[in-house]
Parts: C-alpha cells; structure tokens; sequence
C-alpha cells in the first residue's frame, strides 16, 4: 500500500530514525541512560534480528512446526502487509519537550482530570504533561513518564522492567519493544496506599508514520489500592502509524487495582500490544479492554494469579468495523491454591471486519481449588463478517472448577421486528440492540467515567 | 376523525403454504372485534403480517390504514400511524432496559415527520418518567418493571402485562392483541384483562385474536368473527362466542365441511418457531 511508504512530512525538528542496532545506541545515548538499560535494550535488539517477522501458515505447517513465530499465536494474523521499516521510532533529549504540535482543544477537554488525581500525556512517545495532586504525591505516589523515572526511580525500573512479568524472548515485536521503547510510564502505589479518584494516562500518536512504543510499569504495593485508565487514540484520522506496546501490572499482596485500556487508534494503526499481569495473594486484579480502533491488532493479556486466594476479573468489549482485524489472546493463568478468576469478552461485528478470540485457563499443579470462568460472545451485524472463537482449557490440578463458553450470531431478526413494531427504525433497533449486547460487560465495569466513556467510543461506530 | 384498519380479500403464504384464503375485515377506532379462531387456522399469520414481519409474504390483497396502503410500509412506519401489536411470544431483548426501549419507542411514534431516522428526539427524561409511573400505577405493574430488561426473565404473566404497558404508552389507534390471554392462568387473564379494560375508549380500536372466549368475558366485544382455515366463515356479536364456549369450533368446522384433521399438520402453535429450525 503506496501510503506506508510515502516519505512524512517534517513539520519539526524530532530525531526519528529507524530499527536499527544504531538508531538503538542513539536512543539509550540522548537520554543519557544507565549502562544496564542501554544493554537491556541491545540484547533485545538482538533477539528482535534473530526473530522473523510471522507469517500466517497454511494449515499444514503450522501443525506441524513447534516455532511459536509460525504456530497457533499467529495463525489467524496476516502480517505480509507490514512494512515495519516504514514506520520511525524516535530519540529525543529533553530540549524537544516544547516542539510538539498542540493538541486540539476537544483532545484537551477529553484529557481533564480532577485535582485530586493525576494524568500524564504521551504524544508520539514524548511526554507532553504530567501532573498529580499534591496529596498523592505527599503519600508517596510516584507517576511520571518512564524516561524521566529512569532517573528518579532506577532501582524500581531495573527490577521490574522486562525482568518478571513480560520478556524479550518470545515474540519478536516484545523485543523490538524491549529494544526501541521511548516514553510510557512507571506508576508506584506505595503499601498501604489507596487512591480514590482514577489516574488516566492517554497515549497520543499524531505524525504520520510514527512508532509508538510507550511501556506502562504499574508496581501496587500490598494493601494498597488504584485504578488507572489509559487511553490510546490518534489525532490525525489517517494518519498511518504503529504501536508496539506492553503493559507490566504488579499487583502486590491484598492490593485492589483497576486496569482499563481503550484501543482507539484511527483505522491505519498497527497495534502490538502484549500486557501481564503478577497478582499476589488475596489480591484483586480488574482489568477492561476496550479494543475499538486500530487497522490491524494483536492482542496479548495474561493474568498470571501466582498468589493464594487471588481474584481476577478480565473483561473486553471490542467494536470492529470496515476491514478491522483484531486479534486478542487471554490467558488464565492459576499458580496457586483457591485462586479465581472470571472472563468476560463480547464483541461486536460490522462490514468485513474479522476478530479473533483465543481463551486459555491454564492451572498449575498447585493450582487446587481453582474457580475459573471464560465467555466470549459474539454478535455479527455484518454477513461478511467473521469471528473466530477459540476457548480452552489445560488443568493440571484435581480439584478446581473451570468452565467456558463461547457463542457467535447473527443480529437476531426477531429481535429487530419486535423493537420495530414499536417505532423504531432498523437503525435504531440494531444500536439498542448493540448496547444491549455489551451490557453485561459494561454493568460490570466499576467506574460510570470509564461506561461513559466507552459509549461514547460504541456510539461513535454505531454511527459509522 | 376516526381512524379504520381495512382489510380486503387478503392472503398470505408462509413459505409456499397458503395461510390466509381472502380474508375481509374492518376495524374502526373505538371497536372492538374478537377474531377466534382454533390453532392452526391462521391467526399468529394475520396478526404478524398486519404489523409486517418480513416471513410472512402478502400474496395478494390489500390492507389500509386511514386511507395509507400499510403493505408497502416498514413495521416502525405502520407502528408511527397508529397500528400496534400486542405479541403472543415477546421477545426478550437482553440488556435493554424496559424505560430505554420505551422511551425510544414513545419518542419514535410522537415525534412528526422523524422518519424513525437516527435524529429522532428522545422526549425528555422527566416527562417521559412521569408518565411511565403513572401508566404504572394505573395497570398495577410494579415499578422494578422499568429497569428490568425487555421480557427477559419475565413469567408469562409479565410478558403479557409488559405488552400492555407498552400499548398504553404508545397510545395507538388499533391495536392487535394476538393471544393475549395465552399461556396464564385464570388470575393472570382477569389482571391483563382489567388492564385492558382501563385503556378501552373511543380513541382505540381492538383487534382481539384468541382460541379462548375467556379474555373477552373481562373485554366485551362488539364485533365477534371466526376464522376457519384462513377465511373468516361466521361474524356476528356476542352470541357467536358464547356459542363457542358451549360447543366449542366442531359444529362450526363440521358446517364448513373442515376436517380437524386437515388443520392438524399446521397445527402450530407458534409458525415462526416452525420456520426457524
């Protein structure tokens, strides 16, 4: 597609480069980074070379192989038409901070948080705000963009940053991450701590050709408690771009944590994203994902319940149109006694759009006395598009309950004559039906900002 | 003026089955007609096809609707003239609240020249929640109905309930009220049918379909028709359903030569649910 390679324009000054092992040296160089850092992200380059790009294989090879590049992961996922070379990660010394190019008003006005919170605005991997109420602060809350918490916080980032939850070794665009990664941000929730009021990070990505690969390192001490809501969306409509992500979650002993994204990226989006989640024991662990944009998504969440008596609810709402393609893997992962867990993703489908759902409840040996739920549901609005749902389950303890379900359908025509013979257009009738639909999985959601917000998002494709 | 729902010589097919043999009737606001007919004589048909559900296809015939040729409307056009149809299977609508739903549905209907598009102005959430209480109160239907969602979960009883609340906020001209009585139990027809009875006026004509007589001992008819293998073979006032009640439809088939037998292969009692396996 001619539009990947056009050159983009330059409007100002930010050193953009490409993937490779020196625009990595370049990076670690301008932001004056720790030796440690510097060779994390060359080793992971290094992997990133070794690693091909997957390729969707034909159904013989993919049985056959035990290469995870070539196997189940990416099986539903065609990435022939990635140029991953078109696309520009950048290094940047703080001296561009002011060189950004404004953001709308509207964006602005969706960006207000109250006092007593915080946010912090990412836009094409350079941080553009940061704030947090004086009194978090004072209760040791630590937020800010990762670049700058590399320097304030180095003994957190070098124990936790790629270390426990996700790796450079398994998928090839973690390493390009691991390698090229710019901006993101580090939330600590000292013990004890509990934070009312929503902490929002919105991650903005408005240059053509642009790479985003913001990495969001969220460490909730025990007892404490936080809900964030990050954001990702683009500026420019058309803008063609790439996010290549991961989201590390520690959830500590007894800690309550919220963790919403919304997926929003305009319809020329590649998005990468691989989230894990470390859940201790009698910890609760809330996760939404909201997958509505993007042109191509994949999708990795893994909840890893390692302590006893931990609970995590997942849940997901996606909203295709056109020729979207988002892919999601969810993984269950019970590593101990009396551990739950409960899952929860519908989606909805328009035009040709195509998603994929591929469900695991794994439970270790350890894992007695696992409750573990998962459904996906799918509803079809579109008779050309398509919904693969793939649930499953491997349980190596004896004593547990695991269940799982999935459907798929078409928008349901007496549903739409009965809601017709009462007035209502096709049109109308079809978008009650929708939200009913994703009600389930919006009664659920805890907070009325975050429903608000994600109607806003379905009404929004609704009217497409 | 008053408003008349004309139905000329029609007939419908389910499939290449025909249902409906030339069937004439005219209901006029503040009438009320009993169609009774036993199953399988065609009456789901007539009541789902008058509101215009796509499965059913109208062979030939015509139906109007103050003077509006309603064949050719879509079923939220027929609802937005003033035509309403009271289901024998409602059908639930999981996650959609009843206040939601109705709310879009009084909008819809009220609103002048909205052409049912998206910019249809919802009528504004006090007025419309006053009103919806008030309807309440006077069916006796439990306020907790508003938030539950549209006839899931619901008893037979609710269902039934549910359809005339909405009729009562809809406030249509005719209404067809297709086997409101099936399904419940005495207590439940006597409820719905004092319901019923409440909204009963000059303005709302009534199109009752039923096998029983036992709704309409709570809803007098004016009219009373019965519908034989798609005709209707004898109309006439209350005397003709305290006939049935006595004698029950065999000496009516037994006149018009219909064997049971012949009905008992469409005996059916929902068509729809037969067409979609």
């Amino acid at each position: 597609m001619s539009e990947l390679n056009q050159n983009p324009p330059h409007a100002y000054e930010v050193q953009t480069g490409d993937f490779s092992r020196e625009f990595v040296e370049k990076i670690s160089k301008a932001q004056d980074e720790p030796r440690w850092m510097r060779e994390r992200r060359l080793e992971a380059y290094g992997v990133y070379e070794c690693l091909p790009i997957p390729k969707t294989p034909n159904e013989d090879t993919w049985k056959r192989t035990t290469d995870i590049h070539v196997q189940d992961y990416w099986r539903r996922t065609d990435l022939r038409m990635l140029k991953l070379q078109a696309y520009q990660p950048i290094a940047l010394s703080p001296s561009d901070l002011a060189d950004r190019p404004p953001l709308s008003d509207s964006l602005k006005a969706q960006m207000q948080v109250p006092e007593e919170s915080g946010r912090i605005v990412l836009q094409d991997g350079v941080v553009v705000d940061v704030t947090l109420s004086q009194d978090l602060a004072r209760k040791g809350v630590y937020f800010a963009d990762l670049n700058t918490a590399l320097q304030e916080r180095p003994d957190l980032v070098e124990s936790y940053f790629m270390t426990k939850a996700v790796t450079v070794d398994w998928n090839k665009f973690d390493a390009l991450h691991g390698a090229f990664w710019q901006g993101g941000y580090l939330l600590h929730i000292p013990r004890g701590v509990v934070v009312e009021i929503p902490l929002r990070a919105f991650v903005v990505l408005s240059e053509p050709q642009r790479a985003d690969l913001a990495h969001g390192l969220i460490i909730a001490e025990a007892d404490s408690q936080v809900t964030l809501l990050e954001e990702h969306l683009s500026t420019d409509a058309n803008a063609p771009g790439l996010h290549c992500g991961v989201v590390e979650i520690f959830v500590g002993d007894n800690a309550h944590i919220n963790y919403v994204q919304l997926q929003n990226w305009n319809h020329r989006v590649w998005n990468f994203s691989t989230q894990r989640a470390i859940v201790g024991r009698d910890a609760q662990f809330r996760w939404v994902a909201g997958e509505l944009g993007s042109r191509v998504s994949k999708l990795h969440q893994v909840s890893v319940l390692e302590g006893a008596g931990s609970n995590v609810e997942m849940l997901g709402l996606t909203f295709t149109h056109a020729r979207q393609h988002i892919d999601t893997h969810t993984y269950q992962e019970h590593k101990d006694h009396h551990t739950t867990s409960d899952l929860l993703y519908r989606t909805v489908l328009k035009d040709r759009s195509h998603t994929v759902w591929n469900g695991m409840i794994h439970v270790h040996h350890e894992g007695q006395y696992t409750d573990a739920y998962q459904k996906n549901d799918n509803l079809l609005l579109s008779e050309r598009a398509r919904a693969d749902t793939n649930p499953g389950l491997e349980i190596l303890a004896n004593e547990v309950r695991c269940t799982h379900g999935a459907t798929a359908g078409p928008i349901d025509k007496d549903q739409v004559f009965y809601l017709m013979s009462r007035g209502l257009s096709y049109n109308q009738a079809e978008r009650l039906i929708v939200d009913g639909f994703f009600e389930p999985v919006m009664q659920r959601i805890p907070l009325e900002s975050v429903r608000e917000q994600l109607q806003q998002s379905i009404n929004r494709k609704l009217a497409i | 003026m008053s408003t008349e729902l004309v139905i000329k010589d029609l007939r419908i097919s389910v499939g290449e089955k025909p249902i409906i043999k030339g069937l004439n009737l005219t209901v006029k606001q503040g009438e009320i007609h009993a169609l009774m007919g036993p199953n399988g004589s065609g009456k789901s048909t007539l009541a789902n096809a008058l509101m215009g559900h796509p499965f059913y296809s109208v062979d030939s015939g015509e139906v109007t609707f103050g003077g509006v040729d309603v064949l050719e409307l879509e079923p939220n056009e027929r609802a937005r003239l003033g035509l309403f149809l009271a289901f024998q299977y409602p059908t639930a609508i999981p996650g959609v609240s009843m206040a939601n739903f109705l709310r879009m549905a009084v909008s819809a209907v009220r609103t002048e020249n909205s052409n049912g598009s998206e910019t249809t102005e919802l009528i504004p959430m006090r007025a419309f929640r006053r009103e919806l209480r008030e309807k309440m109160k006077q069916l006796g239907v439990d306020e907790s109905f508003a938030r539950r969602y549209l006839n899931e979960g619901f008893s037979g009883g609710e269902k039934k309930r549910a359809e005339v609340l909405q009729l009562a906020m809809l406030e249509p001209k005719i209404a067809i009220l297709d086997e409101t009585d099936s399904g419940l139990d005495i207590d439940a027809v006597r409820i719905v049918g004092e319901s019923l009875n409440q909204l009963i006026g000059p303005d709302l004509g009534v199109l009752i379909i039923t096998h029983y007589p036992r709704l309409l001992t709570y809803i007098r008819p004016q009219f009373v028709h019965i519908l034989l293998d798609g005709r209707i073979v004898e109309s006439g006032g209350w005397e003709l359903a305290e006939l049935l009640e006595k004698k029950g439809y065999d000496p009516i088939r037994e006149k018009y030569g219909i064997s049971p037998e012949v009905l008992a292969d469409d005996d059916v009692e929902d068509p729809l649910s037969a067409l979609r396996r």
